[in-house]
């Protein structure tokens, strides 16, 4: 793509008409205002591509085998696992990288701190995939995925705590499809559409905080039903919600600054100059509100070890395990952001943005995974379980680079809007 | 679009947004903290695994009664107690109960016991499960007759279930793609309590290992044998407390986790553990709303003042 900005002027696009004056199609938009074999060249060319092409010949015929099989043919799940890396990672792991939405979309609308504009669309749309791709990990994990709807239709227990999930990830996707709609009014020229939803903007916002907070906190709640299974260190009956509801808060900020960086390293061309010159700040910005609902976490998780009264436990190999995640996963990262927001440093600040992100991941695998039955046996995850894993977080990166590439995410809409 | 700012019709709608959302929500969670009432007259059964001599004739007669497929190897098969890695390398090296059989005896030589101790393994009835409390669905039900049973045509595959269960009592069909559903023991409800009469495991046992009562009447039995025997019983009935209390009970000759019980189940019902969640739903529900948009308006005062006498003119 890159090729094609420095050669033809008309492209990206970024308005709705052609620099002769003439309008811009629906397909010229698809396409990026190339012909179909340019296109389809700049396709070829990308050595992504040829990644992606390679993992989805790979795992289509096992996600295939899964749907004609059973789970048994693909997973090692087990009655004692239930759970394995499609939700431990698929659902447990990219929905806080998704609390991003509701973050921005409160600072900006709710605060009114206006100088986050820029990033707010992209904060959004990254919440909006991430819960969109968590739901298709759930499809690929439920045994009746078909069956979708029961808990909100046909049969009813809502005294569950999944309850919860299953409902206010629904809601919660509904909105954020709403505060994603009006990036793609812009870009199709529906502009009482976009008016329609700026109308309810505070509404959703306030919606989204709401979910945000309890569906968040929910995942976390659902490992309460395992007092006995999941290990004392990684459980607190009190304070489990929280734990998951103040990371989700910087798993998504940080979550924000990762792709940012990617999008400033391999997408520039697509980027306005607005973005590329706030982006520093912002990250730092972003970093700052991590960095406090780092402080938080690091507090609450020794709250809940002195309310459950678990010090001994520090002093095992399991312990040693959890001080290890905290101190890697947040201490560290925290010390760096610290550091980095003093010295104006928006490269280290990436830095540990990219080590927080995998520092969630790798705490709701220990949650889900590595610490749950830690007085059983271990469980490692099929080879196919990964493949997947990979492939459907492939289809999230594609999914997510389309969008980037067409509706006016990281830049401003020239046109009428 | 002008710069956004709070103005009584927006104030309105995003108040009325966020308490619309509550009140639909609400109904459906209200009912979370309330506790489950236990069925006083439910019946149950007393495993005394000092009687067990381990001849699996109660694993067959499950395996006859429930129509579950014949096993690899018959159940006058002693060799299988023996046994490890039945799970094919990556699972637990105990037998377990499996989609294919509701109940297995196990056998464990006890240091200091001259004979090995069998010990009979299946759901135990929980009066408050947490299969239950954690289906989305509401999948399980207990019935009066102290059963706790299972209604495959809602199940939607999620096995929330079996991550609450602290017994590992509830397995899945992985094996279909089409008709995957959970497998464990019914307490023969369909075929037999429900006309009153014991499961099939309980009527076949050649010990009188198990006892099938009213579970008031198996306590007070219980707490008999250990009172006038108790040289032979440790002072414990396994699942009087624990999981809040199961419809099955145990006495066992030594310490509970010599026999493969998990002594660490906590001694009251799992969803007192998820309680605390459950309790600040409603609260986030309805104060986060106005709370958010009372920090909206403080946040945009300044907007908002300028824009004063504008309002004033519209109102």
């Amino acid at each position: 793509m890159k090729l094609f900005t420095n050669n033809k002027q008309e492209v990206p696009i970024v308005d709705h008409c052609k620099p002769d004056g003439s309008k811009w199609s629906i397909t010229e938009k698809l396409l990026l205002g190339l012909s179909f074999q340019d296109y389809k060249k700049q396709f070829f060319r990308n050595p992504f591509n040829w990644a992606f092409i390679i993992i989805f010949l790979i795992g289509t015929p096992i996600l295939i085998e899964r749907y004609l099989f059973g789970l048994g043919t693909v997973t090692h799940s087990s009655s004692d696992y239930p759970w394995g890396l499609f939700l431990g990672f698929g659902l447990f792991g990219m929905v806080p990288l998704s609390a991003s939405g509701f973050m921005l979309g409160t600072t900006v609308e709710l605060f009114g701190r206006k100088d986050f504009h820029p990033i707010e669309r992209l904060a959004l749309l990254n919440g909006l995939l991430g819960y969109f791709f968590a739901v298709l990990f759930l499809m690929v994990d439920l045994g009746m995925p078909w069956r979708l709807p029961y808990p909100m239709f046909v049969s009813l227990g809502p005294a569950a705590v999944l309850f919860l999930v299953a409902w206010h990830v629904a809601t919660y996707l509904s909105v954020q499809v709403a505060e994603v709609l009006p990036s793609f009014f812009e870009w199709l020229g529906w502009l009482k559409g976009k008016r329609a939803i700026r109308s309810m903007v505070l509404g959703l916002t306030v919606s989204g905080i709401i979910l945000s907070t309890l569906h968040q906190g929910a995942l976390g709640a659902l490992f309460t039903y395992a007092p006995g299974k999941l290990h004392p260190l990684w459980l607190s009956a009190n304070f489990q919600w929280i734990h998951f509801f103040c990371s989700s808060i910087f798993g998504g900020l940080c979550m924000v600054i990762v792709v940012s960086t990617l999008i400033k390293k391999f997408m520039a061309w697509r980027c306005d100059d607005h973005f590329l010159e706030t982006l520093d700040n912002l990250s730092l910005g972003l970093a700052k509100g991590a960095t406090l609902a780092m402080i938080t976490y690091i507090v609450i998780k020794f709250v809940a070890i002195a309310h459950d009264k678990e010090w001994a436990y520090l002093l095992t190999g399991w312990g040693q395990y959890y001080l290890l995640e905290i101190t890697v996963a947040v201490v560290l990262p925290l010390i760096l952001c610290v550091w980095a927001i003093r010295n104006d440093n928006a490269t280290v600040v990436r830095f540990a943005a990219l080590i927080v992100v995998l520092g969630i991941i790798w705490n709701r695998l220990n949650t889900a995974l590595i610490c749950y039955n830690w007085h059983l046996y271990q469980e490692i995850p099929h080879w196919k379980e990964v493949a997947i894993t990979v492939l459907v977080y492939s289809s999230y990166i594609i999914t997510y680079r389309f969008i980037l590439y067409r509706l006016p995410i990281v830049y401003e809409w020239k046109g009428e809007k | 679009m002008k710069n956004k700012i709070i103005n009584r019709r927006n104030f309105i709608k995003g108040g009325l947004g966020g308490a619309v959302v509550a009140s639909q929500l609400k109904g459906k969670e209200s009912q979370a903290a309330g506790a489950f009432d236990h069925y006083p007259d439910s019946m149950g059964v007393l495993v005394d695994v000092t009687r067990c001599v381990g001849c699996r004739s109660c694993e067959a007669a499950c395996n006859q009664e429930q129509g579950l497929p014949e096993p690899e190897k018959p159940f006058n098969d002693y060799s299988v107690f023996d046994e490890v890695h039945p799970h094919g390398g990556h699972g637990r090296e105990e037998r377990r109960t499996t989609e294919y059989n509701y109940t297995i005896v196990n056998k464990y030589n006890v240091p200091g016991v001259d004979h090995p101790l069998f010990r009979k393994i299946q759901c135990n009835h929980c009066l408050e499960p947490a299969c239950l409390t954690s289906c989305f669905v509401n999948a399980y039900s207990k019935t009066p007759e102290g059963a706790v049973v299972y209604d495959p045509t809602v199940c939607v595959g999620c096995r929330t279930c079996m991550i609450a269960c602290p017994f590992y009592v509830p397995t899945f069909k992985y094996g279909s793609a089409f008709k995957p559903r959970i497998m464990k023991c019914v307490f023969c409800h369909e075929t037999r309590l429900k006309e009153g009469r014991p499961p099939a495991c309980v009527e076949i046992c050649p010990q009188e290992a198990l006892t099938f009562g009213k579970r008031t009447d198996l306590l007070e039995m219980a707490k008999s044998r250990i009172r006038s025997n108790p040289d032979k019983y440790v002072d414990h009935i396994y699942g009087e407390k624990e999981a809040g209390g199961t419809a099955w009970l145990y006495l066992s000759p030594v310490e509970f986790d010599k026999v493969g019980f998990d002594v660490h189940v906590p001694h009251e019902p799992v969803i007192n553990f998820v309680r605390d969640f459950l309790s600040i739903v409603p609260m986030v529900l309805l104060i986060w709303p106005a709370l958010f948009t009372g920090f909206h308006l403080l946040s945009n005062r300044k907007d908002a003042k300028s824009q004063h006498d504008e309002d004033n003119q519209e109102v």
